[in-house]
């Protein structure tokens, strides 16, 4: 009956296939430069350290996805590493242990964040120091091995498909269940979308704050045994740019900082999008080494604002 | 007090509320009976929301008692009133705007889990929309943020009506009508009545009086936080409700024109809504209250936004003349700085009227802010409080203010009188006059008919586009709901 009805349905469609639009740009850059780069063997090097990427994203995914903002996700993984490359080698019960502790840490700053109503990113700024404290007082100097399972596996090398790219659809995959897919992961986006909503119809905001932070605690765990899995020793600063490449993953991803709008499969695209445009794509153009962290920041303004734009003009 | 027809659902007994020192509920006494729709009216700020959220185990009385299914409830909550079968449809819409209808079905009912969660949602709240707003159009796989305003609250009255593993006894409905046009609320309504007839509950809380007399089967009047009439709906009449209100007797309305020859005065809006076929535009002249009717989303919010954009110059189909000022309909996402002060939500309209040198003076804002809450009577001890501590009717009432103390000369208004309360509404009414009479032009889009009637002309819109224009002497509701649903002459 209403007069504007047909007018829905675009935007939506706009929202899921911006990522994956992105993503093809940087691909085709990649492969008009260099076509040899576009192989199993091209792919096995440009994606190197896509994988911690992509788990980094997806951790503060689960974050975003609560309106709040996890500042310390770096120091985080850099943490996970420097555990990973000392205990969990020499003492696997007690690395595991710390690990599980470290990921119950987290799910215990959702709760303080919930409970005293507190702003995510100042918590969050907070623990990446008290983070980044543990990290060098486990190893205080680069150094120590990562265990031998991380390392054979993160040296998979399966047939046809590169491993980036499958770890990349599995983890797609996993984190779309979560979320989009099982009953309680639409609580979990229904939280950043309209909280007070949620609570009156009998859910705990609580046990929702602590789920998200969990999920954020275990894939950035996961993202750091992947990191020490792939350069073999640890560094307690090996995480430090994460943080902001985890935000602008999941915000390229097609997320938006508020209202619980995240979109996991997008967030991945997002992640690859930024791990192949962040090097490979500027050793291609032949930026020099010395101006790639500044071209980094010039592509993602570039990207971001592309796609705020577009957005605009299909809203 | 509760009615003696048949066995009490719910009942509450010197119920007192109170916000720090504020008593918002005074001992009240409500019961509703099963198979009964109680009406309950009130001004804003009567306390009719808070008494809802209360008996909806939102919140926990500061006094009194809560009686459901017989028993006095110790321990009151949402779960439990959910669990004993009450639910409450919120003023505010309570939906997640990021998820789809079926997964805010899923949000409503902890027992929708499992494998194929999403279809038995998807089906549940679909044949409610279906048995309630039949032609409603609306898919549950939609997100709710890509859904007009009026089906939105669709969805949620019919979400509200979904059952799963819990009863349903009696629902409240806090303003349902307030974002639907006619036909919708009427179906809606008359769906009440079927469930009532079948041995349900309502509350029913409405500024429309017309809905409350017509729909309920006793009627609650609330005053200053406590219940002041409580009788059968066939004993009141709308004078008694005004009255038991407490509002001021205006006259509704007084039909006298204001004696203008149209073309006499220039023109200073001129607007084509896009896609209109034929030449009919929109066309308002210095000093003119103009009505856009017709039902709701069928274009006339987006003209107004149209115009607002082209201002102050105009362009396209639109020409103008002078500065623009909008007053949003739906004021918690488009209308009010929730974090700021009252004064401040008024006087950031006139910023540069208020500068000295390069800086804000405070004292012009505080001057300004006085001013305003004098002319339009904002109800609050001190400007500088929150502005979500006044009532919806009063923040509504700051925008308008903020629009009016601004330099614009055409103010142009979608729907803003939603969910006020009567004598708000005519206390505003009467503003727009003076000001229309000192030379400012009104745009003035609204769902209630009874509104128009203060229009000087009234473009009747349809599909995008204006199918009939009523001079003020012609204007009836019949003519606006016939070019509403037909092809116009």
């Amino acid at each position: 009956m209403e007069a504007s009805a047909p007018r829905f349905g675009v935007a939506p469609l706009a929202r899921t296939l911006l990522p994956a639009f992105s993503l093809a740009l940087v691909l085709a850059a990649i492969a008009t430069l260099n076509p040899f780069a576009i192989s199993y063997m091209g792919f096995n090097l440009m994606l190197n350290l896509a994988i911690p990427i992509i788990l980094a994203t997806m951790a503060q995914l689960f974050v975003i996805t609560g309106n709040d903002l996890d500042l310390s996700i770096g120091s985080f993984i850099g943490f996970v590493c420097c555990v990973a490359a000392t205990w969990l080698t020499t003492d696997p019960l007690l690395g595991a242990g710390i690990l599980l502790g470290s990921i119950i840490v987290y799910a215990l700053l959702g709760a303080l964040i919930h409970w005293r109503n507190l702003p995510s990113i100042v918590v969050t700024l907070g623990m990446s120091f008290v983070w980044q404290g543990l990290a060098v007082l486990v190893l205080p100097d680069p150094g120590g091995a990562a265990p031998e399972w991380l390392m054979t596996l993160m040296g998979f090398q399966p047939y046809f498909i590169p491993f980036p790219i499958l770890a990349a659809i599995v983890v797609a995959a996993v984190t779309h269940f979560l979320l989009m897919g099982t009953s309680y992961g639409a609580i979990l986006r229904a939280s950043g979308g309209n909280a007070a909503a949620v609570a009156r119809a009998g859910w705990s905001l609580l046990r929702i704050k602590m789920a998200l932070f969990a999920l954020a605690g275990l894939f950035g765990a996961l993202s750091g045994l992947a990191l020490i899995g792939i350069t073999t020793s640890g560094d307690a600063n090996i995480g430090s740019g994460y943080t902001l490449l985890a935000i602008a993953g999941v915000i390229l991803g097609g997320g938006e900082f508020v209202g619980g709008r995240v979109s996991p499969i997008g967030a991945v695209m997002g992640a690859l999008t930024l791990s192949l445009a962040s090097s490979s794509l500027l050793t291609f153009m032949q930026v020099p080494p010395d101006w790639q962290v500044a071209a980094n920041g010039a592509i993602l303004i570039i990207v971001l604002a592309a796609r705020a734009l577009i957005n605009r003009r299909k809203a | 007090m509760a009615s003696s027809l048949a066995p009490s659902v719910a009942s509450l007994n010197g119920v007192e509320k109170y916000f720090g020192a504020v008593r918002a509920l005074a001992g009240v006494d409500l019961g509703v009976a099963r198979g009964e729709c109680v009406g309950l009216v009130g001004h804003n700020g009567a306390g009719k929301s808070t008494l809802m959220n209360v008996l909806a185990g939102v919140l926990a009385p500061s006094e009194g008692r809560v009686m459901v299914a017989g028993q006095a409830q110790a321990t009151w909550s949402t779960r439990l009133a959910r669990a004993l079968g009450i639910r409450c449809v919120f003023q505010e819409l309570s939906l997640c705007p990021n998820l789809t209808v079926a997964e805010n079905t899923r949000v409503f009912h902890t027992a929708l889990r499992g494998f194929g969660w999403r279809r038995r949602a998807a089906n549940l709240v679909q044949e409610k929309l279906d048995e309630i707003f039949p032609g409603h159009g609306i898919n549950p796989s939609t997100l709710v943020q890509d859904l007009s305003i009026g089906r939105r609250q669709m969805a949620e009255v019919a979400r509200a009506f979904t059952v799963t593993d819990e009863p349903l006894a009696l629902v409240i409905l806090d303003e349902p009508t307030s974002s639907l046009d006619a036909r919708t609320a009427g179906q809606l309504l008359s769906y009440m009545r079927r469930r009532v007839a079948e041995g349900m509950s309502f509350i029913l809380i409405s500024h429309m009086l017309g809905e409350i007399l017509g729909n309920s089967d006793r009627i609650v009047v609330m005053r200053d936080g406590r219940t002041v009439a409580d009788d059968m709906a066939a004993h009141f009449n709308r004078d008694r409700l005004v009255a038991e209100m407490g509002g001021d007797n205006h006259a509704a309305h007084d039909a006298s024109p204001f004696g203008v020859v149209r073309a006499a005065r220039p023109v200073c809006v001129r607007a084509r809504p896009r896609g209109q076929n034929g030449d009919s535009e929109l066309v308002a002249h210095k000093g003119e209250i103009i009505g856009l009717a017709g039902l709701s989303g069928h274009g006339q919010t987006e003209l107004l936004r149209a115009i607002f954009d082209a201002a102050p110059k105009g362009g396209g189909s639109i020409t103008l003349d002078g500065p623009v000022s909008l007053v949003a309909g739906d004021r918690q996402s488009d209308g009010i700085f929730p974090s700021w002060s009252i004064a401040r939500n008024i006087t950031v309209g006139s910023l540069k009227a208020l500068k000295q040198g390069a800086l804000i003076s405070p004292a012009r804002e505080k001057e300004m802010a006085q001013r305003w809450q004098q002319r339009i009577r904002i109800k609050t001890p001190d400007m500088d409080n929150p502005i979500l501590s006044l009532s919806g009717g009063n923040q509504q009432k700051a925008l308008f203010a903020r629009a009016l103390a601004s330099d614009a000369q055409i103010i142009l208004m979608d729907d803003p009188m939603r969910g006020v309360d009567i004598s708000t509404k005519l206390e505003v009414y009467d503003i727009i006059r003076q000001e229309a009479a000192k030379g400012r032009t009104f745009l003035w889009y609204t769902t209630e008919t009874e509104e128009l009637l203060y229009c000087d002309h009234t473009y009747v819109f349809r599909n995008g586009m204006i199918v009939a224009q009523l001079a003020r002497g012609e204007l009836t509701e019949e003519k606006v709901i016939q070019s509403s649903f037909h092809e116009a002459g």
